[in-house]
């Protein structure tokens, strides 16, 4: 079968700029969160995940870390990582809901709010580069391979930053594969696959092997 | 040739392969191809010696694998030159600064006889640290883009040299610091470009166990029982008087034995001073390895590291602590102090511990002894997150996406 448009593999590259923004409590995050750009928020939660895709219990976000490792505050820290990026097509709604979450406990707890955090929280942000490469699928099994070829930096940019690319609750494999493929089952089920439990690599290894039995069940009729 | 030299010489590209995944290294090359004609030139103030020529030994022969057009440039200078920026170092890791104000057009007249000598017709110049800092001056309007990178801590600079520095480091196009606490407010954007081992290195490289246990037995340790391990100079901001402390609170419950190896000692009359104090400390308790080694000694440092059950770096100050890469890239579970750029890599209960005091460090040791299996998968995350981040690729990467980043913007 042949895609009506092919699947474009990119590279993508992150450098991180540090921001002259620092958080030294609870009440000086909460204002940080309002006041940073949104390359801090993308950076300290999309690609936060994607950093340390390797963690696959109990790490979710910079900020939860942070509040956890650095304040000692392990309620607002399990909140804060309860926030699934994939439930956001915007960064205006993901900041708003860290912010609510984040001022929310400090009226609450205001004392805790002012206290020191052992070491501050520094505000930086990613600067994406994107280069395609020489590679097209027009086929599932070129789609295969070029997926088998695939390093953590271009998982990353295809199956999680693609969601805030798109505005859409997907991934650049499952759009193409439901879009241009017209593989909706396949598509979905590549969707389904949780980033937060699985590496990039055994998310990568999971969609491999759910194209192999499709491929399987086709060639046998 | 250094031994660093030979290993570079001899590890290619594709030798990273195996520990990366191929995707990786063909990723490399794709980002490398996008520069192609274009040419690097890398500026530092020696060829041997210290970090930074360490890491543009390894950097340079990769990026030229890649294709990319780089030189590498060394400044000269006089001794005066020398001892002034040794003191400007000193003073910009929050240091005195003694010298007159002399010494500053000192520093200006060895930094013109090098734009003198030097050519800089690169497109991308990236200047190392603050001895050549002031080679800016010879960038013209047409010329390409320059880039500081400053590998030390400037979280708490002398103002004094700061202040005579800082005018020129804002003339670059960005700079670069190994941690977000050591940026500074200078006007231009600044990056974060973590500090980096070499897996194939004497110094991380496999080992075979033969030789790990020669090394053990050469130093009369027991390879049978757990070996807490900290690797670092003899130097009061390790405090290595911390860590016996530690030991020495943990062996009252459980059996185990120290060992202290790291240099510094030889040279250095405060390192002498502490190395003493430890020996003081330690008694003569048979459990305490305290180990002066000479700087030749990468292998038996990794030997040690390799054979240990918990690395520690309890550290009371630190810019990176490269002694903890190296650590994780074992797969050691490392106990660490919460300081410098060690909660960048130790990551609370996911790739290490962290502790804040002598009990805290005792206690997490603790834990870890009796749950080797927390233990082993601290250590193995630890090698994921190095893997990721800390590694020579890596840095070999953000050199690649900064000069991309400027390509795209002009």
């Amino acid at each position: 079968m042949r895609a009506s448009e092919p699947f474009q593999f990119v590279t993508a590259s992150y450098l991180v700029r540090i921001g002259n923004q620092k958080s030294a409590s609870l009440l000086e995050l909460q204002k940080g969160i309002e006041d940073c750009s949104d390359g801090s928020i993308f950076y300290h939660t999309f690609q936060s995940l994607g950093r340390h895709h390797f963690l696959t219990e109990g790490f979710s976000n910079d900020f939860a870390q942070w509040v956890l490792g650095s304040c000692n505050r392990p309620a607002l820290a399990e909140q804060l990582a309860s926030l699934d990026i994939r439930d956001y097509v915007s960064l205006a709604d993901l900041r708003g809901d860290l912010r609510r979450m984040v001022g929310d406990y400090c009226k609450a707890n205001p004392q805790e709010a002012e206290q020191a955090a052992f070491e501050p929280f520094y505000f930086c942000e990613t600067v994406e580069e994107e280069v395609p490469v020489d590679r097209k699928a027009w086929t599932l099994e070129e789609f295969r391979d070029g997926l088998k070829e695939m390093g953590h930096a271009s998982m990353q940019f295809h199956f999680i930053t693609s969601r805030l690319r798109l505005h859409l609750r997907t991934n650049d494999f499952s759009r193409w594969l439901s879009k241009d493929l017209e593989l909706k089952d396949l598509a979905r089920r590549v969707d389904q696959i949780d980033v937060y439990t699985n590496t990039l690599d055994s998310a990568k290894a999971r969609i491999l092997q759910f194209i192999e039995q499709y491929l399987e069940g086709e060639h046998r009729g | 040739m250094t031994q660093a030299q030979t290993e570079a010489r001899m590890n290619k590209l594709d030798d990273y392969a195996v520990l990366l995944g191929s995707g990786e290294i063909a990723e490399l090359r794709t980002l490398a191809s996008r520069l192609e004609g274009r040419s690097v030139q890398m500026v530092n103030s020696t060829s041997v010696g210290g970090g930074v020529a360490e890491m543009l030994i390894r950097i340079v022969p990769l990026m030229g694998e890649l294709n990319v057009a780089i030189r590498w440039d060394v400044i000269t200078g006089g001794d005066d030159f020398f001892s002034i920026t040794k003191a400007f170092h000193n003073a910009l890791h929050g240091g005195r600064f003694d010298l007159p104000d002399e010494s500053f057009k000192t520093f200006l007249a060895y930094s013109d006889q090098n734009r003198a000598r030097l050519h800089f017709d690169a497109d991308f110049t990236v200047i190392h640290d603050p001895q050549p800092a002031a080679l800016i001056d010879s960038r013209t309007d047409h010329g390409g883009h320059w880039v500081w990178r400053c590998h030390i801590d400037l979280s708490n600079p002398n103002e004094r040299v700061w202040r005579f520095l800082a005018p020129y480091v804002s003339r670059y196009d960005a700079a670069i610091f190994s941690s977000p606490a050591f940026a500074q407010h200078l006007g231009i954007p600044q990056y974060l470009f973590y500090p980096s081992i070499d897996p194939l290195s004497e110094k991380n490289r496999e080992l075979d166990a033969e030789f790990v246990g020669a090394t053990l037995e050469r130093f009369q340790i027991d390879p049978k029982r757990p070996i807490l391990t900290q690797i670092s100079r003899f130097d009061r901001l390790k405090d290595p008087i911390g860590v016996l402390r530690a030991y020495q609170s943990v062996k009252r419950y459980l059996d185990c034995q120290l060992v202290l190896a790291g240099g510094g000692a030889a040279d250095d009359p405060e390192g002498e001073a502490v190395l003493a104090e430890v020996r003081e400390a330690a008694g003569k308790d048979a459990d305490v390895h305290i180990l002066d080694l000479p700087p030749w000694s990468a292998l038996e440092i990794n030997a040690l590291q390799r054979a240990s059950t918990i690395v520690i770096q309890k550290s009371l100050r630190e810019g990176f602590g490269l002694t903890v890469t190296e650590a994780l890239w074992k797969k050691k579970p490392v106990v660490a102090a919460a300081v410098g750029g060690i909660p960048t890599q130790v990551i609370h209960k996911h790739t290490g511990l962290l502790a804040h005091s002598v009990e805290g460090t005792a206690y997490q040791i603790r834990f870890l002894l009796s749950n080797p299996a927390i233990a082993q998968r601290l250590g193995e995350r630890g090698h994921e997150h190095v893997r990721e981040h800390f590694l020579i690729t890596s840095n070999v990467r953000r050199y690649l996406t900064l000069f991309l980043h400027f390509q795209a913007g002009s």
